[in-house]
């Protein structure tokens, strides 16, 4: 496999064309595409979690194709490693059926496939209308994201936001334990 | 590579998205269709982060993912009071508000 992508590499090498990358990008989208049909469309609970596994998983894929290896990294933490733990607990909680289970849909489901073709059709045209040639830089131009420019940046630039987002993070975590303890 | 593979990837999750925030009935499931629809901004902030090649996208999806955990804990908090209230995470049944 990897001497196939080497030599697929070398051989793009010189043209405009990042063979490698766009074979990844291939793969990994319709892997995330079918798995996000699948979380909304499985009438099991607990699959939907575990393909929203492998949804979050390609994000975190896509991330390091767009070089962005440290929020790749955060994401596999953060969504695999905590809020997917988080959903099956609550999964758990609520005693939901663990198996096949006809009531996940209500009634709306005409209305709602109507409603994200429609959102699909004019994001799409949007997008594909304005930005149809426009090329990301190449691998080689983009400055590597390391953890020391991240970390410049957060407590730099957006240190304020940051306090913010720690504030918050601690408001979620006590409104959390408020809510759900018992009286 | 072409920046719009990108956001038509980032677009068809963000639509799968929504129509699993319409269609499901579960509570969780509900969430799980919000997660779909976070991750699909994200990769529109890197993206273009990386399309300016002005990284502060990058650390605004890190920002995205902050809040989205504490939306989750909350949301899930919710979730189970709603059910130790009324045994159930039907939304269609939480209509207390007539709305």
């Amino acid at each position: 496999m990897t001497s196939v992508l080497a030599q697929v590499t070398d051989a793009a090498k010189g043209g405009d064309v990042m063979v490698a990358q766009n074979i990844f990008f291939a793969v990994i989208a319709a892997i995330m595409v079918f798995s996000a049909f699948r979380v909304v469309t499985t009438k099991n609970v607990v699959h939907a979690a575990l393909y929203l596994v492998l949804v979050l998983a390609g994000v975190g894929g896509i991330y390091v194709l767009l070089t962005a290896e440290f929020i790749a990294v955060v994401q596999v933490m953060v969504y695999i490693g905590a809020v997917v733990v988080l959903m099956l607990f609550g999964v758990m909680l609520t005693e939901a059926r663990l198996g096949e289970d006809q009531d996940l849909n209500n009634d709306y489901r005409g209305p709602a496939v109507v409603t994200a073709a429609s959102l699909l059709a004019v994001m799409g045209f949007a997008v594909w209308d304005y930005f149809e040639d426009a090329k990301l830089p190449d691998d080689s131009a983009l400055p590597v994201q390391t953890g020391e420019w991240v970390s410049d940046q957060i407590f730099g630039t957006y240190l304020i936001p940051f306090e913010a987002l720690s504030v918050l993070l601690l408001a979620a975590l006590i409104g959390a334990i408020v809510l759900a303890r018992k009286e | 590579m072409f920046l719009v593979q990108f956001l038509g990837l980032a677009a068809v999750l963000f639509c799968i998205g929504v129509y699993g925030v319409i269609a499901r009935r579960n509570a969780v499931m509900v969430l799980m269709s919000v997660e779909l629809i976070l991750n699909a901004v994200n990769i529109n902030l890197v993206a273009f982060g990386s399309f300016t090649e002005n990284l502060g996208g990058h650390v605004f999806a890190l920002f995205v993912i902050g809040v989205a955990a504490a939306e989750v804990g909350v949301g899930l908090a919710l979730v189970i009071m709603i059910f130790r209230n009324k045994r159930s995470v039907d939304l269609d049944q939480v209509d207390l508000m007539k709305g």
